[in-house]
């Protein structure tokens, strides 16, 4: 037989597993519990008829519970579906409690009133845009950060900018803005290559010819040169070479496209060589 | 003798067990001398004295063998210069970007897919100069005193810029604000820590977003000696973007500047590309003629004899501006959209796996 007030008192008095105390008060975590307060007449345990609203994936459903089915667990509860319309639903709840206790019809109303307004506000959150927190793992920091001083490390910045903007010189990008002396330039340049000119040569018969197209007659448009990795091992030096060799292309007038500089870093340069 | 002296080294209580260890360890050392090796590995001895031993030794010997080999190469080397012939050809030293793994993505010249992708991206308009760029600059919804300066640099790094407030808009709201205004670029600065530790650059109308991740900013008060930036167009170097990927990065960083380079201006800024981290600077250079003289040490220096001078152009730079180093996080297609977006390209913790792999 069902004694409430048994059940009650040792439940309260010893240890209830859903009770948890805090400051302002005792809590039940029971989620058959109307109130959510640790009471006598709101203790799921200690009343054989009792009602609630539960939410199961954005649906409200009444759970109501008879002393007639105490001894059957698994049909204790009775579960209706409450429409969506909270009008309606109060009236459902209405029904269904008819002759219940005040106390519970108040707080089921109650409870569904709760459960509808934050459930709207749940749906409005979710449109919205909201900021996700990430972790950032600290070892994964420290790497990268080691990464990055080498990196910066290997770059040489100072030198390779230097070189570009030299190179650009060299090319005639700049016109005539600066008074550089070309052909003595040029040819102390050779003057210092004859030693080293037979290791050239070889290389340069290795490599694919590289067409160079020219797109603008305007050398101040080319002004962003993009390198890519390893091609022309002496692209920085044959300058006049290179440009006998840029013969026109069928092309060239008609689509308008930058000269592509062939520039490399050193070591990618070296890689291609080794594997031929 | 080594095991007496050990035995008395260590004490009574444990030389049984030394000894002992050091008699395995010695057995040990046999075996595996004995079975082929030239030598025996430190690491196959137990024993933590011998072990030690036998490491500083071989670390002598190879210290040694390395000096050797340094001496033989430069006497061969100067031999050969003072006989007139060619050097030895010098050996190439290993370094991560010889060895980088290769990557079937990089962009080669004669590349036809690549010219046909650049006329057809969302690039195209403005680095064809068919529009100038204008870029819209804000940050994310908490502030910080640095992310303001920074911003305030930037500001007049990249010509053509103007900063918003954030307020509380959504960023897609931001992004059609700036389609109707018609600008090509939005940039956002993102804090954490009271530090800008993210940069986002999203192309209008429907450009790429690419999601930064910014690191080690200098500005420019912090630079000893730095110069101040001028009103002139910047020449932009980009160096090192050498995949797909990096070529389109590449392009992107581009389209942010106006194509126009006033040379007179001699201000450069460099993205330059390293193991996928893309260092920011910005330099005043000039170009300066250095008296080079000819060194060759053919009999001894006459005073009064010829010494051919050659003038050697040098550059030289002046750094203004703030430093910062960038890392592409993730690439999306379209406009900014986290979670219906299709992401181009992201980063994945296991693509740090290999240390010889990069991607841009």
């Amino acid at each position: 037989m069902q004694h409430d007030d048994v059940i009650w008192q040792v439940i309260r008095h010893n240890h209830c597993s859903f009770m948890s105390k805090i400051v302002t008060g005792n809590f039940c975590r029971n989620p058959y519990n109307v109130t959510g307060i640790c009471n006598r007449s709101s203790c799921p345990l200690a009343n054989s008829r009792y009602a609630t609203i539960r939410d199961h994936e954005g649906v409200f459903y009444l759970y109501m519970k008879t002393i007639e089915r105490a001894h059957k667990p698994n049909d204790l509860w009775e579960r209706i579906k409450l429409p969506r319309n909270y009008e309606k639903a109060l009236e459902l709840i209405d029904k269904h409690l008819q002759y219940w206790p005040k106390f519970l019809v108040h707080k089921n109303k109650q409870r569904l009133t709760k459960m509808t307004q934050y459930r709207i506000r749940m749906r409005k959150l979710v449109l919205k845009v909201r900021e996700k927190i990430v972790t950032m793992p600290r070892k994964q920091q420290k790497r990268e950060a080691r990464r990055e001083e080498k990196a910066e490390k290997a770059a040489v910045l100072e030198k390779s900018i230097e070189k570009e903007l030299l190179e650009r010189l060299k090319k005639g990008v700049y016109g005539d803005i600066y008074n550089y002396p070309v052909e003595a330039y040029d040819n102390i340049l050779n003057m210092e290559e004859m030693k080293v000119a037979d290791v050239e040569e070889e290389e340069e018969e290795e490599e694919p010819e590289i067409e160079y197209v020219e797109g603008y007659d305007d050398p101040e448009e080319e002004e962003d040169m993009e390198d890519f990795g390893g091609f022309l091992q002496g692209g920085s030096f044959d300058d006049e070479e290179s440009a006998q060799r840029g013969h026109p292309h069928s092309r060239s007038g008609r689509r308008g496209r930058v000269v592509i500089e062939v520039e490399h870093d050193e070591g990618a340069g070296e890689r291609k060589k080794a594997r031929h | 003798m080594g095991k007496g002296k050990r035995k008395r080294e260590e004490g009574a209580g444990d030389a049984p067990v030394a000894a002992a260890a050091e008699r395995a360890g010695e057995r040990k050392a046999e075996a595996a001398g004995g079975s082929g090796k030239s030598g025996v590995l430190p690491s196959m001895i137990k024993n933590k004295i011998k072990r030690t031993e036998l490491h500083s030794k071989l670390k002598h010997e190879r210290k040694l063998e390395k000096r050797r080999k340094a001496k033989a190469r430069e006497a061969a080397s100067k031999r050969a210069l003072e006989l007139g012939e060619e050097p030895p050809p010098k050996s190439v030293p290993r370094t991560i970007e010889n060895t980088r793994e290769s990557d079937e993505t990089v962009c080669r010249p004669d590349d036809e897919e690549l010219f046909a992708g650049n006329d057809a991206d969302e690039f195209s308009a403005v680095l064809k100069q068919e529009r100038t760029p204008k870029i819209l600059i804000t940050t994310c919804r908490f502030h910080s005193t640095r992310g303001r300066a920074f911003i305030a640099e930037l500001l007049s790094v990249i010509p053509n810029t103007h900063y918003y407030k954030r307020g509380t808009y959504e960023l897609k709201k931001i992004i059609e604000y700036a389609k109707k205004k018609d600008f090509t670029s939005v940039i956002i600065v993102h804090t954490n820590r009271r530090e800008p530790d993210a940069l986002l650059i999203i192309g209008l109308p429907d450009g790429p977003t690419a999601h930064f991740k910014l690191s080690k900013l200098v500005l420019r008060e912090d630079i000893n000696n730095h110069g101040n930036p001028t009103r002139h167009m910047p020449e932009l170097v980009l160096n090192n973007f050498t995949t797909r990927l990096g070529h389109r990065v590449g392009r992107l960083l581009q389209s942010l500047f106006p194509q126009s380079p006033e040379f007179r201006g001699r201000r450069a800024v460099t993205f330059h590309n390293q193991r996928d981290f893309i260092f920011f600077r910005h330099h005043r250079y000039i170009f300066e003629d250095k008296e080079k003289k000819d060194e060759s040490k053919k009999g001894t220096k006459d005073v009064k004899g010829k010494k051919p001078t050659a003038p050697k152009v040098i550059a030289r730079l002046q750094e203004c501006g703030p430093r910062f180093t960038l890392k592409l996080i993730s690439l999306q297609h379209g406009t900014f959209d986290s979670k219906g977006g299709e992401f181009e390209w992201t980063h994945k913790p296991e693509m740090d796996t290999s240390r010889r792999r990069f991607f841009l």
